[in-house]
């Protein structure tokens, strides 16, 4: 199958079950226990700062481990392996010095999975695979200043960020993923130069590759760390048509809830949720057990509230296969029939009957 | 499908710098604070969007747009709503999607350059996810009849959701909404086109908005509050109904449709949806009754009482304040009481006007406030003139006005502000003026003087070439055997050119220097006289002797300068230590977007009152205790008029500017060369002019060409030249108001074009330092500053006192290509057409200082014949009024002796 059949046989997966999305890379990398030399390994023997904590520098210096990782969650049921690359642009790889490698670190990401998930759809091919690449938000924000005195102040620039965004997006492109997973959105003005990107890097080769949307609530407030709410996000984002639309980490699936049901309603495109494994304890640790977060999720598919469920931090292979059990029985959500209308945004939603 | 009013989105308007002084002063300040303090507000009164506007010439506007925009993202309570993106700029735009996380709408694209760059905007609306609005206005121009509207929607709508993809549903039209109720007749449809467009629009281009600035609407009612909002809440009634689902309005300026005055309301109904032909008379005529429903202000519009007094007294009243708004009835009722029509101007009119003469006269009314009331005299004339015409018919009557007066600007010149006022001053005092016009041959004045029998010719003019041509004329009426008295006035007149150059001229009849409009009738007045004329004339006669007679000592007293004496202590400027700076974007500019927005903030207002013959400088002028409330009044004028011009797009602005390489060589010329690396062939020279005067040892002779780098010293160096105009539009604007008997508007049209053709050429050198030649990149002056020249850099023109010569506009005009870029042409003499324009040559030298060049001698004379390539006879002619000798001493020994 090449990108667009397998596109066409997401659509249609989508329209008769819940798809499984994986679970969290870094507790599994975590899991491995890697010292510095392991995240050098030959490769960067010689590289002039520490990358211990660089997980997405391992597609390059231990493929293998992202390859078992991968494996696992597919093994436990996720249709859907996102690429090790949540920190793979120039703007974060900045910490590590590892901007030159930007490129090769989204190419050998994207193709450890592709090559995984190829080899699994063969296996059951009654379950086809696919691989989403993984652009994180960054660490720097568009709509805030890091100085409160200088509120004007950006850090970076949209442009800026557009063409950050891009670099990846191409190397993902490149290496065969399936769509795009513009994930933890805490600043929707990221995420639109993220959907600037997608929708000029299609114009310059014009090749389509589907955007999905995550965004991040920050708390129980329900709005993202810049200000909107989910459905000022939604209106914010619609124009790329994505192919789903959800929410993902930050809180735990009880305290998601009511925000994901929001976006649900609104919504008319498909909708999913990866929840962390509850908040961190005092040690910083997500400890939900798989048993208590798939008894929740499996609460959000009978409400029909979800296309697609996974886990983010401190979620394993044990969550999603508890998870994908949960959910099983469960049809998937059906699409909401919206009127047409102007829908604007603020950081609150506005609509205009049209 | 109708619309119901509680389903309208509300669009705030505050945060506009176009269409709120008070934030673009704010903005300009970098008061950012209580900019957002505005934006709040907005939010707080219910505005469901805010428009933010940042279009203003003196502001970085994409650099405000985005500061704005960034401020109001840590704000919650503005950023709550949408943000509509207001520019007529794409990249003010874009600079603004990059700043907002929401959905915005952008305001506006439009199919105005072509559908290509329309396309390519809407896809990158599409891309940073923002709806958008579309006005009707394409490669023709706005759309002001329904059909044009419609038309340009639905081939925008077309193309958007065919060829772009774009969703139909974020498309919002804005099919323009302009003054009705202007008294121009093709205006009184506009709203009745926006109504009946908008049905339309809705129902073939599905899904999509309708939007407009509906404040726009009551234009020509500013001031009376309470007929624009009847006017906003009628025409939103209709626009609503009929699909208009969007807009900006103040919702203060709204009243509640069934609430207003029925009366009010039927005649509202009558002009928006243009429903008879005396729609608009008819509101105009009720206006002034519910104007009180509105602000507490006080004066004498409100303030009714006089209207008991009798007719008389009434016209006397509305004489001396200059009210119109009576003047017909008024005007009648005196007629009907009179035996005669005349009597109704030899009586109660002119006693209004003796006591506004005798007011004028003594100080205590100011040229504007005259204006005004000759206004309300000629409306009142107006109306008794077919009575009178039908009297005399009946009658065989012949009646005699006090004296027939000729007036013309000069062949080759086309200034007329200060002919005109002369005229309407002469007029109000009882005086037949037949105005000629600009660019009058002197057979033409002389011809028709002896048509009508006129008593006096006066001539005008502006530029030195002019003064020749008075010369030509007194010495045409000489020979033509005229004796008519002569007078002479405009900027470059003087008493001792008339007395020199002109009077000797004219020896059948005086000749008289008039300074100014003030004087015009004291001197025309004594010269009708039968007691008072010959000793008047004796006495003119004895002081231009002496005038003369200074003149003439003051030549050869002071020492002078040989040509070469003064080419060496020519202002030296140390080139070897100075690398003249190579422009950022050099070659042709043109600038045809500009509004008249833009050019408000840097008016120079000075001279807009020494125009108007009140003296001071801006602002304490309005402070000033004799002339502050005649100022005050004239810049409350000039800022409604500025408001209409704005709105109303009276006036085209269009500039050129352009940046050549150049050097100056030995001969005190500049030589301008086709490219920087060549710079062995000249394409064109500019001449200059050296100072011959001797100011002692040390003091130098300045040339322009002193502040270019000299071929010799090795450095490359450039000069620029401009040409902006705000004259297109001017004399049809004019016009209107003259046509309509109201000289007072038609010369504040002349006026503040003349304003903003000035605040235009610096806006441009503004342009030139800071961003196309781009040596002063980081200079930040306040207007103040701007108008005191602090900047580094001059702008002299041709035929101004550093280069006094006028052709050389000719070299500058043909660089620039500006009679073809912006429609400025050259008379005869040099004189820019239309008259609202300026041009000049840009020299950046941080040392560069304007100059006089002052008198020439022969010895620079004959030089600059050569090197212009002329015969000696014709530079002395172009440099008549900077020759420090008589060129015809020689030949006409006798001449004076004579006499």
């Amino acid at each position: 199958m090449n990108r667009k059949e397998r596109i066409e046989k997401f659509r249609e997966i989508a329209k008769e079950r819940i798809l499984i999305f994986d679970g969290a890379w870094g507790t599994m990398i975590q899991d491995y226990g890697f010292i510095e030399d392991d995240f050098r390994n030959d490769k960067f023997a010689d590289h002039p700062c520490d990358l211990k904590g660089n997980n997405d520098i391992l597609s390059i210096s231990r493929p293998e481990a992202l390859k078992e990782i991968a494996r696992a969650y597919m093994e436990a049921g996720a249709d859907i392996i996102l690429t090790n690359t949540f920190s793979a642009t120039e703007i974060s790889q900045a910490d590590y010095e590892c901007e030159p490698h930007v490129h090769e670190i989204n190419l050998n990401a994207a193709k450890i999975n592709r090559e995984a998930a190829d080899k699994m759809t063969e296996e059951t091919p009654d379950k086809p695979r696919f691989v989403a690449g993984s652009i994180g938000p960054t660490n720097k924000t568009l709509s805030l200043s890091p100085d409160v005195n200088k509120p004007e102040y950006r850090e970076i620039s949209f442009d800026y960020l557009k063409d950050v965004y891009k670099a990846q997006a191409r190397a993902l492109a490149e290496g065969e993923v399936d769509f795009f997973v513009v994930e933890t959105i805490f600043d929707t003005l990221n995420a639109k130069a993220a959907i600037a990107a997608i929708m000029e890097l299609e114009e310059e080769t014009g090749d389509h590759i589907p955007t999905v949307l995550s965004g991040t609530i920050t708390d129980k407030s329900g709005r993202t760390l810049s200000g909107q709410t989910v459905e000022a996000f939604w209106h914010s984002i619609r124009h790329v048509k994505p192919l789903m639309v959800g929410l993902n980490c930050a809180l735990g699936a009880e305290d998601m809830e009511p925000f994901l049901a929001d976006l649900s309603r609104a919504a008319d495109c498909l909708v999913h949720a990866y929840p962390n494994a509850g908040l961190p304890n005092e040690m910083g640790e997500y400890d939900e057990s798989p048993e208590a977060m798939s008894e929740q999720l499996g609460r959000w598919a009978k409400r029909g509230l979800i296309n697609a469920i996974g886990g983010c931090c401190g979620t394993t292979p044990d969550h999603i296969r508890a998870i994908a059990e949960a959910v099983g029985g469960h049809s998937t959500r059906s699409l909401p029939e919206k009127e047409v209308a102007m829908r604007l945004s603020g950081l609150e939603p506005f609509t205009a009957a049209a | 499908m109708s619309q119901s009013a509680s389903s309208f989105i509300n669009i705030g308007e505050r945060t506009n710098v176009t269409g709120s002084a008070r934030f673009r002063k704010l903005i300009e300040n970098e008061d950012y604070d209580t900019a957002l303090e505005v934006a709040r507000q907005q939010v707080e009164n219910g505005a469901q969007i805010i428009d933010v506007n940042m279009d203003a010439g003196l502001l970085d506007s994409e650099a405000a747009m985005a500061h704005f925009l960034k401020l109001i993202a840590s704000e919650p309570d503005i950023a709550r709503v949408p943000i509509m993106i207001d520019s007529s700029k794409w990249t003010v735009i874009e600079a603004g999607l990059k700043c907002v996380q929401g959905k915005a709408i952008v305001n506006s694209i439009s199919m105005k350059e072509g559908e290509e760059g329309f396309i390519e905007e809407a896809r990158k609306c599409l891309r940073y996810g923002a709806a958008v609005v579309v006005m009707a206005f394409d490669e023709e121009g706005q759309a002001d009849t329904k059909e044009r509207k419609v038309e340009i929607c639905q081939r925008a709508y077309k193309i958007l959701t065919e060829q772009v993809g774009f969703p139909p549903e974020d498309i919002i039209f804005d099919p323009n909404i302009f003054a009705v109720a202007t008294g121009i007749e093709e205006h009184n449809d506009y709203a009745n086109a926006f109504i009946q467009a908008a049905k339309e629009i809705k129902q073939t281009c599905p899904h999509a908005h309708i939007s407009g600035g509906v404040s726009n609407i009551s234009f020509s009612f500013r001031g009376n509050e309470p007929v624009r909002r009847a006017m906003h809440s009628v025409f939103l009634k209709h626009a609503i109904e009929a699909g208009m689902d969007m807009g900006i309005v103040n919702a203060g300026q709204l009243d509640i449709y069934d609430d207003i005055d029925p009366k009010l309301r039927e005649l509202c109904e009558d002009v928006i949806l243009n429903r008879h032909e005396d729609a608009t008379e008819n509101l105009l005529e009720a206006a002034e009754e519910y104007r009180d429903a509105g602000g507490g202000q006080k004066d004498d519009k409100k303030n009714l009482e006089w209207r008991e007094w009798p007719v008389e007294k009434r016209l006397e009243h509305a004489l001396v304040r200059g009210i119109n708004e009576y003047v017909v009835e008024d005007t009648e009722e005196a007629r009907q009481n009179a035996e005669r029509p005349l009597h109704v101007i030899e009586g109660p009119l002119m006693d209004g006007m003796n006591v506004v003469g005798d007011l004028f006269g003594a100080g205590k009314m100011f040229l504007p406030q005259v204006v005004k009331s000759a206004r309300v005299m000629k409306q009142a004339v107006a109306h008794l003139t077919p009575f009178m015409e039908k009297e005399r018919e009946e009658l065989g009557l012949a009646e005699e006005p006090k004296g027939r007066v000729v007036l013309a600007t000069v062949k080759g010149d086309v200034h007329d502000i200060g002919k005109n006022i002369v005229g309407v001053v002469l007029q109000c005092n009882g005086y037949e003026i037949t105005d000629l016009g600009v660019m009058v041959p002197s057979e033409k004045i002389l011809k028709t003087a002896k048509e009508i029998g006129a008593d006096i010719i006066g001539l005008s003019g502006l530029i030195t070439p002019s003064l020749d041509e008075m010369v030509n004329v007194a010495a045409d009426m000489e020979r033509e055997g005229y004796d008519l008295p002569l007078l002479i006035g405009g900027a470059t007149t003087s008493r001792t050119h008339t007395a020199v150059k002109i009077e000797p001229a004219y020896k059948a009849g005086p000749t008289i220097h008039v300074i100014d409009a003030s004087r015009a009738v004291g001197v025309v007045s004594t010269l009708l006289s039968q007691d008072d004329r010959q000793k008047y004339i004796d006495d003119i006669a004895a002081d231009y002797d002496k005038t003369r007679e200074v003149h003439a000592r003051s030549k050869g007293k002071r020492k002078r300068l040989s040509l070469e004496e003064a080419r060496n202590r020519k202002f030296d400027i140390q080139w070897d230590h100075y690398d003249p700076p190579a422009p950022k974007k050099p070659g042709v500019h043109v600038i045809d977007d500009l509004k008249i927005a833009d050019l408000r903030p840097i008016i120079d207002w000075t001279p807009f009152f020494a125009a108007w013959d009140i003296k001071g400088r801006y602002p304490d002028i309005l402070k000033d205790e004799d002339k502050g409330e005649a100022a005050r009044n004239l810049m409350k004028d000039a800022e409604e008029m500025l408001d209409r011009m704005e709105e109303e797009e009276w006036l085209k602005l269009k500039g050129v500017a352009a940046i050549w390489p150049a050097n100056a060589d030995e001969n005190d010329d500049i030589q301008i060369y086709a490219s920087d690396d060549e710079r062995d062939e000249a394409i064109a020279t500019f001449h200059g002019l050296r100072q011959q005067a001797d100011k002692g040892e040390g003091k130098a002779s300045r040339c322009l060409s002193d502040y270019v780098a000299p071929k010799s010293s090795g450095k490359t160096d450039w000069i620029g030249g401009f040409c902006v105009t705000a004259g297109h539009g001017e004399l049809e604007s004019a016009k209107k108001y003259e046509d309509a008997n109201d000289d007072y508007n038609a010369l504040l049209v002349k006026s503040l074009a003349d304003r903003l053709a000035e605040a235009f050429a610096e806006y441009m050198h503004m342009r030139i330092r800071k961003e196309f030649w781009g040596y002063a990149a980081d200079e930040d002056f306040d207007v103040s500053e701007l108008i005191k020249e602090a900047y580094q850099g001059i702008r002299p023109a041709p035929g101004y006192p550093a280069q006094p010569e006028h052709t050389e506009k000719g070299t500058l005009f043909d660089l620039l290509g500006a009679t073809d870029k912006v429609g400025v042409e050259l008379t005869e003499s040099y004189a820019m057409n239309p008259p609202a324009s300026v041009s000049g040559l840009y020299f950046s030298h941080p040392d560069a200082r304007y100059f006089s060049v002052g008198k020439l001698s022969r010895d620079q004379v004959e030089d600059y014949a050569k090197r212009k390539g002329w015969e000696l006879e014709k530079a002395e002619r172009w440099l008549g009024s900077n020759l420090d000798y008589d060129p015809h001493a020689d030949e006409q020994p006798a001449a004076q002796a004579a006499e």
